[in-house]
């Protein structure tokens, strides 16, 4: 399954680029999974990703928690909470 | 009326005031955040979610007007590099009577904090860091719940 990955702020930083479309296996289900395959490629992605309890994301623009189904989605952002205003 | 803008030039606050004046209510209410000279910071980057954002705050200020009787919301957002003592986010409504008018703007600017994609960076002489989120701006957004 193709997805658009997105990354913001640290986690941006980390993996070393902003975005990129990946070719995901078909066991992962959430965006949580979709975390631990990242964090296993190594490097920055597995500093980005070491733990996840610290990430939220977005799938399609929505926030959404990261134990969601991913779906159909056709792109997904990873960013650490918010902070704006 | 809502506008959303998210953008990184300076916005007139008077000019902002007069449009949502314009709207025909009796009470209009806004804030204004500035960029704060704290513990040394001297600028700010101020990343976002290209799209997502406008997507966030349009629901944000479609969920006032069906909370409140609104007749006119403006939610502006600053990007890109700020320094100590910028605008930074300018939020007004504009209402009937004052109370719908003050509390849509504080439930606007409560629920931004947490539901719109933007983070800060600041940075200072002695270096850069990521602003962490704050359980206490967590507490202000779940109020409104």
């Amino acid at each position: 399954m193709a997805l658009d990955i997105l990354y913001f702020a640290w986690v941006r930083e980390r993996v070393g680029l902003g975005a990129e479309r990946l070719d995901v296996p078909a066991g992962i289900v959430t965006p949580l999974d979709l975390a631990h395959w990242l964090a296993a490629r190594g490097g920055g992605y597995a500093e980005a990703f070491a733990d996840p309890t610290r990430l939220r994301c977005a799938l399609d623009q929505d926030i959404v928690p990261l134990t969601a189904d991913l779906a159909n989605a056709a792109e997904i952002a990873f960013f650490p909470p918010v902070t704006g205003g | 009326m809502i506008s959303v803008r998210v953008q990184p030039e300076d916005f007139d606050v008077g000019a902002e005031l007069a449009a949502l004046e314009g709207q025909g209510g009796g009470a209009v209410a806004s804030f204004t955040g500035v960029v704060r000279a704290d513990d040394g910071v001297e600028a700010m980057t101020l990343e976002h979610y290209p799209g997502m954002t406008e997507k966030a705050l349009t629901a944000l200020a479609d969920e006032a007007k069906v909370r409140w009787p609104l007749c006119g919301v403006t939610v502006l957002h600053r990007v890109g590099m700020l320094r100590a003592g910028d605008r930074i986010v300018f939020v007004g409504t504009a209402s009937d009577h004052r109370a719908a008018a003050l509390e849509a703007c504080a439930f606007l600017i409560d629920r931004l904090k947490t539901d719109a994609p933007f983070w800060k960076k600041e940075h200072r002489s002695k270096g850069d860091s990521w602003v962490e989120a704050r359980a206490t701006d967590d507490a202000a957004a779940r109020s409104w719940d």
